[in-house]
């Protein structure tokens, strides 16, 4: 008896706190594990990338000035915000992988927890990774880690919300903002999840995200001068060495991940040492 | 003076010239201007653009904190913009504050800059507010200190008053001041002339009481040069040559900070007015940031990758 015709959402692209289309006009399709269609997502282009890291470029200096309490409460928030839109990410992971209910539940819950753990770490890292140092003088000397700027990263395949939030997290707990490309197979939980970062108080521009081909963006990650670090957890290992080497132009850091870790947020921060006088 | 045979000098004469220029239609003028900003430059034709946008960029800082070091450091990017590349041309000329003028000019000739002119902002610039001594007076000091280039500004309020004759003598009297020695640039603010038909209007008055270039804004409001305000000028300049033969230039200043909105300029000046245009004689962007995106741009092009701000200069 219903002739309603179904209203679908279209997934676009998260740069600077908008959805946008991406530049190029392109789509492709994502299909679902028994093969029926379920979305066009956009294929970004290498301008899309551009686009994001001059949003995430200028995204970075409030970002990295809130105190690490602030981006703490912030990332608390998102998990809020996720934990409220659980039926929604359940049902797209089942949607796109194939996988029991069971497992999708388990995959948001730890996504959540996962956001709770790290949140948990902005304001711990610096004690942890950072040291006062002795020196033969009268000064104190410490060595603190600092953000880096602009990281662009590759999240896996699958999972495909753990293992975003697994790449995502640990890059902006400590300052940096991030241009991310996600899941090329399963983009569906990514864009949804940038509909939670719309409504959780994080700044414009710290979190971009992209979907795509690997092999189209992550030559453009590696050569963009702009971008100071890069997580290619999710890039196909054939990939590895000649990333690392169109990276070498202005020395990026990039690095490969398997599971959650502090070291994830140390490894995108920048120690730096300060002398200062003692009896001042 | 006879001012192309068009005016004579008298308010009758002047109300009687700018009464017969038809009106400009917004909505066409707009629709023609983002028409054309959707052309696409690429490669080769991209690699001109940027290169003959460097050589017309006045390139400049007027504030209130400018130091004799920092007009110093902006005379060196004028020279060479890229340190590194000796192929990227000078810029158009440098655009500095009045009391900054012989700072520029000593600067430019030390470091084998002759070839780049000093231009001043003058008559009270940004407001136009205070008396025709002053402003005189404020222009032969610019000229005394090496100024090329003369960027006037008019009253805007005598303009909106109705009082065109004021204006006109104004750009006259300063015209004179400049004689042969420097090039005068008149600005009109265009931000606070309203209406499309007021900046025509501004346009006919300033090219018939001699101005060399137009210019839309100080910089200091906004909106200031906007596509349509920019077509509805050189529509201005074009029909101004069909009635003179004689060429004005136009100089876009305010707002211009990427390179993409200095190819649209570019495409328009070709649409509009023609090729001979395309010249850093008969057209100039008054810009600051501009410079610093024309050079990543060209770094992309020929590197391949995308450049970062970090390798090109701050100011």
């Amino acid at each position: 008896m219903s002739n309603r015709i179904d209203v679908k959402k279209t997934y676009k692209l998260y740069i600077n706190g908008a959805f946008p289309r991406t530049e190029s006009g392109r789509t492709y399709e994502v299909k679902s594990a028994k093969g029926a269609f379920i979305a066009n997502p956009c294929l970004a282009s290498r301008k899309d990338l551009r686009d994001a890291v001059v949003a995430a470029r200028a995204a970075h200096a409030g970002w990295n000035k809130a105190t690490a309490y602030n981006r703490g409460q912030i990332l608390y928030r998102i998990a809020e915000m996720l934990e409220g839109r659980r039926a929604q990410f359940v049902d797209e992971i089942m949607q796109v992988t194939g996988v029991t209910k069971i497992k999708a539940e388990k995959e948001v819950t730890d996504s959540v927890d996962r956001l709770v753990w790290y949140a948990g770490w902005t304001d711990k890292i610096a004690s942890f990774a950072g040291s006062t140092n002795p020196v033969a003088g009268p000064f104190y000397n410490f060595t603190i880690p600092e953000s880096m700027g602009v990281v662009a990263a590759i999240a896996p395949e699958t999972p495909s919300l753990l293992g975003f939030i697994d790449v995502v997290a640990p890059i902006i707990a400590s300052g940096n903002t991030v241009v991310i490309l996600a899941s090329t197979k399963a983009p569906l939980s990514a864009m949804t999840f940038a509909e939670v970062l719309a409504t959780s108080d994080l700044p414009n521009g710290v979190i971009n995200i992209l979907t795509g081909k690997k092999e189209e963006i992550a030559p453009w990650m590696a050569s963009h001068m702009d971008i100071d670090a890069l997580d290619i957890s999710g890039l196909p290992a054939k990939l590895h060495a000649e990333t690392k080497v169109a990276g070498a132009e202005n020395l990026k850091r990039i690095h490969s991940f398997k599971s959650a870790d502090p070291g994830r947020i140390i490894a995108f921060m920048e120690a730096k040492t300060v002398w200062h006088p003692i009896g001042l | 003076m006879n001012f192309y045979g068009l005016v004579d000098g008298s308010e009758a004469s002047l109300k009687s010239y700018l009464n017969q220029l038809s009106g400009v239609d917004q909505v066409g003028a707009e629709a023609r201007a983002a028409m054309l900003a959707t052309r696409s430059i690429k490669t080769s034709s991209k690699r001109w653009a940027i290169d003959t946008a460097i050589t017309m960029v006045d390139l400049t800082t007027l504030e209130g904190a400018d130091t004799p070091g920092k007009v110093k450091a902006l005379c060196t990017k004028a020279v060479r913009p890229d340190p590194t590349d000796t192929t990227v041309p000078s810029v158009g000329a440098v655009c500095v504050y009045n009391d900054m003028v012989s700072v520029a000019r000593t600067h430019l000739d030390l470091i084998g800059g002759q070839h780049v002119p000093v231009a001043a902002v003058s008559t009270a610039f940004p407001s136009g507010r205070a008396s025709m001594a002053v402003k005189i007076q404020d222009t032969q000091d610019a000229i005394d200190a090496g100024a090329a280039e003369i960027d006037m500004v008019i009253d805007r309020g005598a303009f909106l008053a109705g009082h065109y004759i004021e204006v006109f003598n104004e750009i006259v009297q300063i015209k004179q001041v400049c004689g042969d020695k420097a090039h005068l640039k008149v600005i009109f603010e265009t931000g606070e002339l309203v209406t499309y038909d007021n900046v025509r209007k501004a346009s006919f008055l300033a090219m018939a009481a001699g101005a060399d270039f137009i210019k839309t804004s100080t910089g200091k409001v906004a909106p200031a040069a906007t596509p349509p305000v920019v077509l509805v000028m050189l529509e201005a300049v074009r029909d101004f040559y069909e009635m003179t033969n004689t060429r004005i230039g136009v100089k876009p200043a305010g707002g211009i900070r990427t390179t993409k909105d200095a190819i649209k300029q570019l495409v328009l000046v070709n649409e509009t007015v023609g090729p001979d245009w395309l010249n850093p004689k008969l057209f100039r962007i008054g810009a600051s940031a501009l410079l610093n995106d024309l050079l990543m741009q060209r770094m992309k092009l020929d590197e391949g990758y995308y450049s970062s701000p970090q390798y090109v200069t701050m100011d």
